[in-house]
């Protein structure tokens, strides 16, 4: 019946080709391209898949170290961490998804990151999620958060990886775009890292996994472009999760990889089977011939353009050793997983795609991925921002903190993650609330992986690029804090319309700050997913962008596991101050929270000194100086202590500052490369700082129970449990 | 001791229960695929956790027919001492070898979090080693825990002292309707329960996830090393 549609150019800017575009497509054919392959292009060089207004800007980063062993460019990053093994794993999100069907958006975007990471030959090990909501008293942010929570549970829990770490933030500029990133990490053998590049021609292409169905049909254009009021109808194109067959998949790749059997393997995310056919077969240098009949197929009479798109979940593509067929065979079956060969590696350098006979598509692969569009779109630079005025402080210290412990950004999480199973796997060392970055044990070694999300959109918001380049010194911070030693990043990009110079501006921003940083920290980018176009078009023609928001996915390595700390305050100990504080208050969630401005300059923060700082922290731990750690972010010094003294049930006697700075100043300001550590000496603690050029001071003694201001007023741990556990429960009650 | 475990499709607690018993027995537990139809030699059978057949249906009803169930039904008929944990217990009662059900927890969310339990007997293999009241500290992380019985049913467990683990908080204080002492709202907080002959033990705990002090502790430990004990021969 699709058959009939004529393909136009009218056709082709309804696929979300632009004319040029669609002027391009007819050169490299040579002829009116048929249905399915006029969908192939428009899924290939849709944004999502070809990264077309970011891929100019996105080659500044920096992508080599010497323990990296994949960069981007593969399903995933790989980074060497020693004794025989290597980690590997990525971001991606899946916005748009889940704010059309929350529950399952976010489901399926954790299925899709997994598969990224098993695909590699790594079995996952952890999961974390990167979230933004919109303002919690909007009544569709309750409706849309409560499923994206229920969604990433119902579907880690059930392939049984914990979910360990993440973050969320609240505001108004996610109300109809919420932000859902999800992190995969998964441990592989060094020796037995799996890519997909095809290899030999005539080799069987096996499809393995769910069948395909006439789901998610076009996701990867959906993803490309703005929301506007038919949003909620397009529901058809979000796909639906199955976490049994994934985990299914897991287990059974897991088992075949430990053979001989596959020379490549991609999972089919967007835009299916044609982005996997053609991604294994150009990378490959072969062509790539498929027999749509052999697909196992869900829905009756699927034509050949829908079983290309379909977006249907849990399904694998590999090229198998011919002689290897039989035994995969048998391995797929005990899993109860359906396998079939649906086409063969060739020398001709092009997709072909047959289906009852007919060619549906043949289409050259070295100009369908070599010519796929890439925009030096027009960009303004983000004004600069007016410097924060005098501003004062309306209420007590003691006020202002329980107010910013309850606030939607910085109040306990536990309520969300209480929902994600945290300890299958049994090696998670810390769990969300316990340390700066979740920190899992790798079996058999001595090894751990510290592993952290990070961005603070606000400070995005004022200067992209001071704010992603924080982005990436936090993520360090939070790393080295547990006394884990920095390698690697993934990032997720999301932006609002890059068509838009003022966003292109952002995005350009945020890059340059981010390859800044990651330079000067050491901390290459090995994995990343862009996702732009997050804006939402109201009916009366005005749009509302999402904050720019780069999130960093930080992953470290502790050498001896038993070094490893988290952030719980012990009793009767030093409580030490490293770094220095001048009291930045601009873009501070005080400022926000306390006198409902968001303005002035984000902090920056100094390479050398967030270097210097964080050197003298890890190696203090390391030396077993440091009890507890934490750093120094949202919310400032005493809000930090609060967290510490809330994670170790212990309380603290505040010394007073002497700063010559006012209080809010001091306690609040968010000023970086700072972080408060617990010590049975804080003297001896501030020399070795001192020594190696860090500035350090004892800010508190632990004990007791209660928190005492250096005003003598006390906040019980009782008061400050309260404040802090109180909103979610709130917001979404039983 | 012979541990046999079972693994269903979607189970994914096997690797944690390997972990815990390779910390109190040198004998690896040997892993017994689902289709499978004979047990061997064991002296102990675990069903693990996880969400076998994805929970689809019901938690461990589709488990309970799968073709080693039989074999371990002859082998709990034949007195052999049998430990389930969390859908291991769920797949339990659904084949009948413990009483009760297990349904979605009372808040109808997903819980995963510390819990303390109470020892209700410690005259069983599996908590030999702790003394009657005896608390301890674990992890829970499961949807349906909830457990229900009917009335004869709840009864004849509490008389015959059948009632294996409570949910209790930090002091071992007991109350049915406090969320915080019983977090997924069981009845008479009932958090693990026996056979008739005491052979079989389901819970929904998981003491295998607290065995080492890297992750939190040791309180999990003594159930492994009570089995150790009762069973090696």
């Amino acid at each position: 019946m699709k058959k009939s549609i004529a393909v136009t150019e009218t056709l082709a800017r309804e696929f979300g080709l632009t004319s040029e575009e669609y002027a391009r497509v007819l050169a490299i054919m040579g002829r009116t391209p048929s249905l399915t392959e006029l969908g192939i292009f428009a899924a290939m060089w849709s944004e999502h898949c070809s990264y077309k207004s970011s891929r100019q800007w996105l080659r500044q980063l920096p992508t080599k170290a010497p323990w990296v062993v994949h960069g981007p460019g593969e399903n995933a990053g790989v980074v060497d961490i020693g004794q025989g093994y290597v980690a590997i794993f990525k971001i991606e999100s899946h916005n748009h998804p889940s704010f059309i069907e929350p529950y399952q958006g976010a489901a399926t975007g954790v299925g899709g990151i997994l598969r990224d990471i098993f695909a590699m030959g790594a079995r996952p090990i952890a999961n974390l999620n990167a979230l933004r909501f919109g303002d919690p008293e909007n009544p569709i942010t309750r409706r849309i958060l409560d499923g994206v929570v229920r969604g990433i549970g119902g579907y880690g829990n059930c392939v049984g990886v914990p979910t360990v770490g993440g973050e969320i933030n609240f505001h108004s500029a996610y109300d109809s775009n919420p932000l859902v990133n999800a992190m995969t990490v998964g441990l592989a053998r060094k020796d037995k890292v799996f890519l997909s590049a095809a290899v030999g021609v005539g080799n069987p292409v096996v499809y393995v996994g769910s069948r395909t169905g006439r789901d998610g049909i076009h996701g990867a254009t959906m993803s490309s472009a703005e929301f506007d009021k038919e949003a909620l109808s397009k529901r058809p194109t979000v796909q639906v999760g199955d976490p049994f067959m994934e985990k299914l998949l897991i287990e059974a790749c897991l088992e075949l990889m430990a053979t001989d059997a596959i020379l490549s393997i991609q999972d089919m995310g967007a835009a299916g089977l044609t982005s996997s056919a053609v991604e294994m077969a150009s990378k490959g240098g072969v062509g790539i011939t498929l027999n749509l009949d052999a697909v196992p197929q869900r829905e009756r009479e699927m034509t050949a353009y829908e079983m290309m798109l379909s977006e249907s979940q849990e399904r694998m593509l590999m090229v198998l050793r011919p002689d290897r067929t039989e035994m995969a065979r048998k391995i797929f079956e005990k899993w109860e997983l359906e396998c079939a060969v649906i086409g063969h590696l060739t020398e001709t350098g092009r997709l072909i795609v047959q289906h009852k006979d007919v060619v549906e598509a043949d289409i050259p692969l070295t100009p369908l991925v070599d010519q796929a569009p890439v925009y030096d779109r027009p960009f303004k630079r983000q004004p600069p921002v007016t410097p924060l005025g005098k501003v004062y402080a309306p209420l007590s210290l003691d006020d202002m903190l329980i107010r910013l412990l309850a606030s939607p950004d910085l109040c306990s999480r536990a309520w969300v993650w209480n929902q994600y199973d945290g300890t299958v796997g049994g090696k998670t060392v810390f769990r969300p609330g316990m340390a700066d970055s979740a920190v899992i044990r790798v079996e058999e070694t001595s090894l751990g992986l510290a592993l952290t999300t990070d961005c603070t959109p606000r400070y995005c918001q004022a200067n992209a690029q001071v704010g992603a380049a924080q982005a990436v010194a936090e993520a360090w911070r939070n790393i080295t804090a547990t006394g884990a030693r920095p390698l690697a990043i993934t990032n997720n990009l999301n932006f609002a319309n890059p068509e838009k110079p003022e966003i292109m501006g952002q995005i350009v921003g945020a890059i340059e700050g981010m390859a800044e940083a990651c330079q000067a920290l050491d901390f290459p980018v090995v994995s990343g997913n862009v996702s732009l176009y997050n804006e939402t078009r109201h009916p009366d023609g005005s749009t509302r962008a999402i904050l720019p928001t780069p999130v960093i996915g930080g992953l470290g390595l502790i050498d001896d596991i038993q070094r490893a700390v988290g952030l719980a305050m012990r009793a009767a100990e030093d409580v030490v101050l490293i770094g220095t504080t001048q009291g930045a208050l601009g873009q501070s969630i005080w400022l926000r929270e306390i006198l409902g401005q968001e303005e002035g300059e984000p902090p920056c923060v100094d390479f050398e000194v967030e270097r210097r700082n964080g050197d003298f922290v890890r190696k203090a731990i390391h030396a077993g100086y440091i009890t507890a750690c934490h750093d120094v972010s949202d919310g400032g010094i005493l809000v930090a202590i609060a967290e510490m003294v809330l994670a170790g049930g212990v309380g603290c006697t505040l010394e007073s500052p002497d700063s010559g700075m006012r209080p809010e100043a001091f306690w609040f300001g968010e000023d970086q490369s700072r972080y408060l550590a617990c010590t049975p000496n804080g003297v001896a603690l501030c020399e070795r700082a001192a020594q190696a050029g860090v500035s350090a001071r004892i800010i508190g003694r632990s004990g007791g129970n209660e928190l005492i201001f250096p005003s003598g007023v006390t906040l019980s741990l009782l008061r400050l449990k309260a404040a802090h556990e109180s909103f979610f429960q709130a917001l979404i009650p039983d | 001791m012979r541990v046999a475990l079972i693994v269903f499709p979607g189970t994914n607690r096997e690797r944690d229960m390997l972990m815990a018993f390779r910390r109190v027995t040198p004998k690896p537990p040997r892993v017994i695929w689902h289709h499978e139809t004979e047990l061997g030699k064991a002296d102990l059978v675990v069903l693990p956790g996880g969400f076998s057949y994805g929970d689809y249906l019901r938690c461990g009803a589709m488990a309970a027919h799968s073709p080693i169930m039989g074999e371990v039904r002859r082998f709990a008929a034949a007195g052999g001492h049998i430990l389930g944990i969390c859908n291991g217990f769920q797949i339990l009662t659904e084949s009948r070898l413990l009483p009760g059900a297990l349904l979605k927890n009372a808040r109808l969310r997903f819980l995963s979090q510390e819990c303390h339990l109470r020892v209700e007997t410690s005259e069983t293999p599996f908590t030999r080693r702790w003394k009657r009241g005896d608390v301890f500290r674990v992890p829970l992380a499961h949807g349906d825990g909830y457990y229900t019985a009917d009335d004869q049913t709840l009864e004849c467990l509490e008389a015959e002292g059948r009632v294996a683990f409570r949910y209790a908080d930090a002091k071992g204080r007991v109350c049915e309707t406090d969320f915080l002492c019983n977090p997924n709202g069981s009845l008479h907080s009932i958090a693990g329960v026996l056979s008739a002959n005491r052979r079989v033990c389901g819970m929904m705990p998981h003491p295998e996830n607290l065995i080492d002090p890297l992750m939190g502790g040791v309180d999990g430990l003594p159930l492994f090393e009570g089995l150790v004990e009762a069973l090696v021969r």
